[in-house]
């Protein structure tokens, strides 16, 4: 698979997401956010971070950069599109995926590991689970409090779009401990947790890893 | 075209947890204040912007609040002042 890994002024988690696709044995390129083509990619990585210093909200500005209209048109044409804490809150100001990530509704800035239970194996980035796996990965973010109007939430959970759940603790007061959820077609997942930093024993956990070993050949 | 001064206000949409307001209201409470029911933390922006007439810059200010300074999952927008610069 070739992963393009999109990066942003203020990404900061691009080289963990680089390194978590290239030990899976895919070939991946960085692609710049003023880039207007993917160079060809199969699956394309918005990296966590604080792209645009989060400024007025979070992925608000990164929304709006040149290349978010190749990665529309590669989400709209099926294929794997995976949005990692600030790429998930990028997704979700794009309106590629329902809701929104509030602050924390502690305020304070979490930074440590969680666990999340898999709820659905049918998307690129969860095939490598079994539904009712628990993976353990960190979370770092002030923003992370998923939101949606009670409709939304329903319908995502009637459509087994919720693909991660928080499991004994819920580090940000995410409504129905909403960790990730996938878009209609089952091809765009958003998650706050990082993976990408959970794919090495000697970084607490290897848990991530099938995220990014699983990813399947897109739809023909 | 004339330019205006518009005022933006976004806040926290009505049943949205506000954690900042709670906050605030907390502080204020243990600061000694009384009778603090509520707070909320919204922003304020305030654009300069040209346009034919004060209709026109309110349109167009709603438009850039739709588009951008708002998120219409978790806020609301109001135009508090729209005046010649």
């Amino acid at each position: 698979m070739k992963v393009a890994v999109i990066r942003f002024p203020g990404s900061n988690c691009d080289a963990d997401a680089w390194h978590a696709a290239r030990d899976a044995g895919h070939a991946v390129e960085y692609v710049w956010h003023r880039s207007t083509d993917l160079g060809g990619a199969d699956v394309v990585i918005l990296p966590g971070g604080f792209s645009y210093g989060d400024y007025l909200r979070a992925g608000a500005i990164a929304r709006f950069s040149p290349v978010m209209k190749p990665v529309a048109a590669h989400a709209a044409a099926g294929r794997p599109l995976l949005g990692i804490c600030n790429g998930f809150q990028t997704l979700c100001e794009a309106g590629l995926l329902p809701g929104a990530l509030a602050r924390n509704a502690h305020l304070a800035f979490v930074c440590r590991l969680v666990t999340m239970r898999v709820e659905e194996t049918d998307t690129p980035f969860t095939a490598g689970y079994r539904r009712g796996d628990e993976v353990r990965a960190p979370v770092a973010h002030g923003d992370g409090r998923y939101v949606a109007d009670e409709a939304t939430l329903d319908r995502l959970e009637r459509e087994r779009r919720v693909v991660f759940r928080y499991v004994r603790g819920n580090p940000n007061g995410a409504l129905r401990d909403i960790a990730g959820i996938t878009n209609e077609g089952r091809n765009v997942v958003g998650l706050m947790p990082h993976p990408e930093r959970a794919v090495d024993a000697l970084l607490g956990s290897a848990d991530g890893v099938p995220v990014f070993t699983a990813l399947a050949a897109p739809a023909a | 075209m004339t330019r205006f001064q518009v005022r933006v206000r976004v806040m926290p949409r009505k049943g949205i947890l506000d954690p900042q307001g709670q906050a605030v209201a907390n502080a204020l409470t243990a600061l000694g204040f009384e009778g603090v029911g509520e707070a909320r933390v919204g922003r304020t922006i305030e654009l300069a912007l040209e346009a034919g007439d004060a209709a026109a810059a309110r349109e167009a200010a709603g438009r850039m609040c739709e588009r951008l300074l708002a998120n219409p999952v978790t806020e609301d927008f109001s135009l508090d002042r729209v005046e010649p610069a």
